[in-house]
């Protein structure tokens, strides 16, 4: 066994399929491959044997960054609590008509 | 690593006050890990979860994984002898699914922080396991319909409800998997049909074929309810969602039409429908088999596991020329940018 060229010392790959025109590019799972157009060919192959796509994205998964899940509540606390933002706040207007 | 690939940050801890923290966050992780279990909601990579979980599904999702690239083999063996060009391409489509589908569970399996090598190491040095049935010999072209309607159906009835399998990645590899295995499922139930309409000698290899493949497939849920320890645990933990007698029960009062529909039969005297439970009542199957199969000692477990090394030995060239390739590529693409500046 050769490990220096195992598949899997080969970086690892997050892979983005646009299923079809006028929609956006869906993650669709990840892969290895020793560059980014070899990460492309094998994406090809291994997500869209079906016509699943039209355009295919490939990042290299070290290069996402995230945000920590652990800090859920507070990170996205400011979004919370502002039903305002949120046309169904308003409800004086039923009834009437195309508002 | 990615979002997908990122473990939970190792704690380090330095003192008294970060045990305490470490402490703290695991009830916190804990605590959250139940709310989700219970709401029906998914456990993500970055989660906190039990250690017990992530083994669980390691173990599962890696076997799983395993099992379809093994599961090359048998179907694999048949290309070149494909009764026709049209089945051949068929077969050669299927067998290339199982391929994508060991990769996308291996994917899956990833994020749980097992790294790949570890398990095609595993795979290789035969430690991992997989599902006992790939090592029965596909003797026949029947065998292949037999494969295609009784094994990857059998899969089917168990990878439906894994779809909504608590460990989000798995749940969504399953649900690509499942899209692609129906196809598996109908090639294989016209094979079978094809023989069994054709001359008396088809339509008996077509009956061989199932009596053979009966048994094995309805093994392929593991064993009786009785006889699973893992399954209670896994089950409050949302990865399973029916016990192995209950997907076996689906499965055998799926068949019954699907068989008469094929003009064969299923090998089983005792098979018969039960008005008071609703079911199709079935009788034992042969565990003893089934037990000493995965223990290593199936017709062909030897030489599975000698196809994958060889497989694995003889491509390695292939890998490490793909790496110097890249290399080459990327030295090429620093000689031009350094010719550009230069300029």
């Amino acid at each position: 066994m050769t490990s220096s060229a195992d598949s899997s010392s080969w970086p690892l790959w997050e892979v983005f399929i646009r299923s079809s025109r006028g929609l956006s590019h869906v993650h669709a799972g990840s892969l290895h491959a020793p560059d980014a157009t070899m990460a492309i060919r094998n994406a090809r192959d291994l997500y869209t044997r079906r016509n699943e796509g039209t355009s295919v994205w490939v990042v290299p998964a070290a290069a996402i960054m995230a945000s920590d899940p652990d800090s859920k509540g507070a990170y996205f606390e400011s979004a919370q609590g502002k039903s305002y933002r949120h046309a169904t706040y308003y409800t004086q207007s039923e009834g009437v008509k195309h508002l | 690593m990615s979002p997908e690939n990122h473990q939970h940050a190792p704690l380090h801890l330095a003192d008294e006050g970060d045990a305490a923290t470490a402490l703290a966050e695991a009830e916190a992780g804990q605590h959250r890990f139940d709310e989700l279990i219970a709401e029906d909601s998914r456990i993500e990579p970055r989660d906190w979860m039990p250690e017990s979980y992530r083994k669980s599904l390691v173990r599962q999702v890696s076997q799983h994984a395993h099992s379809e690239i093994i599961g090359m083999q048998p179907e694999g063996n048949w290309i070149s002898r494909a009764p026709s060009l049209k089945r051949k391409a068929i077969l050669m489509a299927k067998v290339q699914d199982e391929a994508g589908h060991g990769l996308y569970l291996y994917s899956a399996a990833e994020t749980l922080g097992r790294p790949r090598e570890e398990m095609y190491d595993q795979l290789y040095s035969g430690k991992a396991k997989y599902s006992s049935i790939f090592n029965y010999p596909a003797r026949t072209w029947a065998d292949i319909g037999a494969i295609g309607w009784l094994v990857d159906g059998a899969a089917i009835v168990n990878q439906v409800p894994l779809c909504r399998a608590s460990y989000g990645p798995y749940g969504r590899a399953m649900v690509r998997i499942c899209k692609e295995e129906s196809f598996h499922q109908r090639q294989g139930w016209e094979i079978l049909y094809s023989l069994s309409h054709g001359t008396e000698a088809q339509h008996q290899m077509a009956q061989d074929a199932v009596d053979r493949f009966y048994g094995p497939a309805l093994q392929m849920f593991g064993p009786p309810d009785g006889d699973s320890p893992n399954s209670q645990q896994s089950m409050e933990w949302k990865i399973k969602r029916f016990t192995n007698d209950e997907l076996r029960q689906r499965f055998v009062d799926m068949l019954v039409p699907q068989v008469e529909a094929l003009g064969l039969t299923l090998p089983d005297p005792e098979l018969k429908w039960n008005e008071e439970r609703g079911h199709y009542d079935f009788g034992d199957l042969d565990w003893d088999e089934f037990f000493a199969v995965i223990k290593g000692n199936g017709p062909l477990s030897r030489q599975r596991l000698e196809h994958y090394r060889k497989a694995r030995d003889e491509g390695a060239w292939v890998r490490e020329a793909a790496v110097a390739y890249a290399n080459h590529q990327a030295q090429g693409r620093d000689r031009d940018q350094a010719a550009l500046i230069g300029a």
